[in-house]
């Protein structure tokens, strides 16, 4: 956008001084390797103290070196498909991430609404957040028999896990934000006789937008923490369920393989959301 | 016999206080005239504003304009509030936009409102910067998009909220000037609220002087008998000016001075 370009207003005051011309052009690189180097030196130390207290005779765990051997197939080639579960890991994460498109999307499209709900009706704040607060403690897994029992098929009871899990902070917060919209912007609504749905849409959904997004992140980590221990317990393709049954034939190798890419693409998960929340409300929390 | 804008025996009181804010304030206005209503803080000028506008509901008494009653805000009685509150996820041309297209789409088609919106971002000389967030433009800049928003729901009534007060002292008195040149094109009438006495002389036909607060209510009223266009330098030192000033002052800082400074 202009709006962006035409930011560094200051710039023709800044060259006009001779002092300032003189200074050298800052690197590129250097801040780079500086956000980069301190991580990659810190792993290397970790994985030499793994390999060290893995590498005795007692050892109970594998050393990297071990797991590198063991799982060399795994970790080389992603996208290999033997049929049945022998599939490989690529394949595992995205029945996973299906799951969670699923749920996750339910619950953002039922939270949102709900939360808009009870933000603004004192009502219903009154008569469903005492129900919201006792049910958000209820752990994932403690779902998923009963909804076993009510859809009794694997595939929609882990989407409903999702959903369930997913759904509280995303209530919550958007609730939150909905009784944050500052009196200034109600006034502004008020004057130009803005009502119902368009003050809805035009005021309190942008104005509560940066909290529905605080919602949506904590969602979606929570997601991805209950798709895992959901998938070991109903089976089938799935990362959770290829973990549990590693576990079961003692690859320990391919859970600590399978345990790296979980974390890696649950931190990609909070990083997109994080992204689109950032796209959709810029500006909103501006002075 | 009856006004343009007609304050009756307005008193003001919120629950849980036991003196009302205003009592019995009468006050009438004209048709393109512009007034000030000044005290110290806490007498209650804001809330007379708020009622004015319809964001907030008269104890007793009430407000007629044009020999109607006042019963909730409306574009008819625009405002620009003190902190300028322009919807920060809209340009500066979507702010003043929303009000037009919200409140104009009966009388004019999309081109004409347009046009409309364009016109007025002009008139506080606010059209480069039409595409930009209110984030990324000065506090003066934004209190203008403030003033042309409210412009351009073409108000009977254009109500003022301390709107140069939270801006330094050379971009108050640039957006003085736009506001008088405003005034003088368009001829709307205005209420302003203000505790800059400066100010207050400056730009009025009348000056109202509220008694402090709670239970405040008209002191005075100073009619300002300066010619238009008025012009800040050549005024610095007209006798005119200076006595309204000084008319002013007397009433705010020996007559009803402020009691929390006295107490101090």
């Amino acid at each position: 956008m202009n709006a962006v370009s035409t930011k560094p207003a200051a710039a023709p005051a800044v060259v006009s001084r001779p002092a300032l011309a003189a200074l050298p052009k800052p690197s590129r690189i250097v801040p780079v390797i500086a956000q980069v180097v301190p991580p990659l030196i810190v792993l290397a130390l970790l994985g030499l103290g793994w390999e060290y207290l893995a590498s005795g005779p007692n050892a109970t765990l594998p050393p990297p070196s071990k797991v590198w051997v063991d799982a060399h197939d795994l970790i080389v080639d992603p996208f290999f498909d033997h049929g049945g579960l022998d599939k490989g890991l690529f394949w595992h994460l995205l029945a996973s991430l299906q799951r969670v498109a699923l749920g996750f999307t339910l619950s953002a499209v039922a939270g949102v609404g709900l939360g808009m709900l009870i933000g603004s009706s004192p009502f219903f704040m009154r008569g469903l957040d005492p129900i919201f607060q006792v049910l958000r403690t209820v752990p994932p897994l403690a779902w998923l028999p009963l909804s076993l029992a009510a859809f009794r098929e694997a595939q929609p009871s882990a989407i409903f896990v999702i959903f369930i899990t997913a759904i509280w902070p995303i209530i919550i917060n958007t609730a939150v934000g909905v009784l944050n919209v500052p009196q200034d912007y109600r006034n502004v609504a008020a004057v130009i006789r803005l009502r119902g749905p368009m003050f809805f849409w035009k005021i309190v959904l942008p104005a509560a937008a940066p909290y529905i997004f605080t919602g949506l992140k904590i969602g979606i980590g929570l997601s991805w923490l209950a798709i895992i221990a959901a998938e070991m317990l109903i089976g089938g393709v799935g990362i959770g369920f290829f973990i549990w049954d590693a576990w079961n034939s003692s690859n320990l190798s391919d859970i600590i393989v399978a345990l790296v890419y979980v974390g890696l693409v649950g931190f990609m998960l909070d990083k997109v959301v994080a992204l689109a929340g950032r796209i959709a409300t810029r500006g909103t929390q501006a002075s | 016999m009856a006004s343009f804008l007609d304050i009756t025996k307005l008193s003001i009181a919120f629950p849980k206080s036991p003196l009302p804010v205003l009592r019995d304030v009468d006050l009438k206005i004209e048709r393109g005239e512009y007034v000030a209503v000044i005290g110290h803080s806490g007498c209650g000028k804001s809330t007379l504003l708020n009622v004015v506008a319809g964001l907030l509901p008269a104890t007793a008494g009430g407000v007629l304009l044009e020999g109607r009653e006042i019963s909730g805000p409306g574009p008819d009685r625009a405002v620009v509030f003190q902190n300028h509150s322009l919807l920060p996820w809209l340009t500066c041309y979507e702010n003043v936009a929303l009000a037009v297209d919200q409140t104009l789409a009966k009388t004019m088609n999309k081109a004409q409102r347009h046009d409309w919106v364009l016109e007025n971002l002009a008139l506080v000389h606010m059209t480069a910067a039409k595409d930009k967030r209110p984030n990324e433009i000065s506090g003066g800049m934004k209190q203008r998009i403030g003033i042309a928003r409210a412009l351009a729901m073409r108000p009977k009534v254009l109500l003022l909220d301390e709107p140069f007060g939270a801006l330094d002292a050379l971009t108050r008195a640039h957006l003085q000037d736009q506001v008088m040149e405003i005034h003088a094109r368009l001829k709307t009438t205005v209420i302003m609220i203000t505790h800059d006495v400066d100010e207050a002389v400056l730009l009025s036909d009348r000056i109202v002087m509220l008694t402090n607060g709670p239970n405040a209510t008209v002191g005075e009223i100073l009619t300002v008998e300066l010619e238009r266009p008025r012009d800040r330098l050549k005024l610095a030192a007209h006798p005119r000016f200076v006595a309204a000033r000084t008319a002013v002052l007397e009433f705010l800082h020996s007559r009803h001075a402020n009691p929390a400074l006295q107490a101090a």
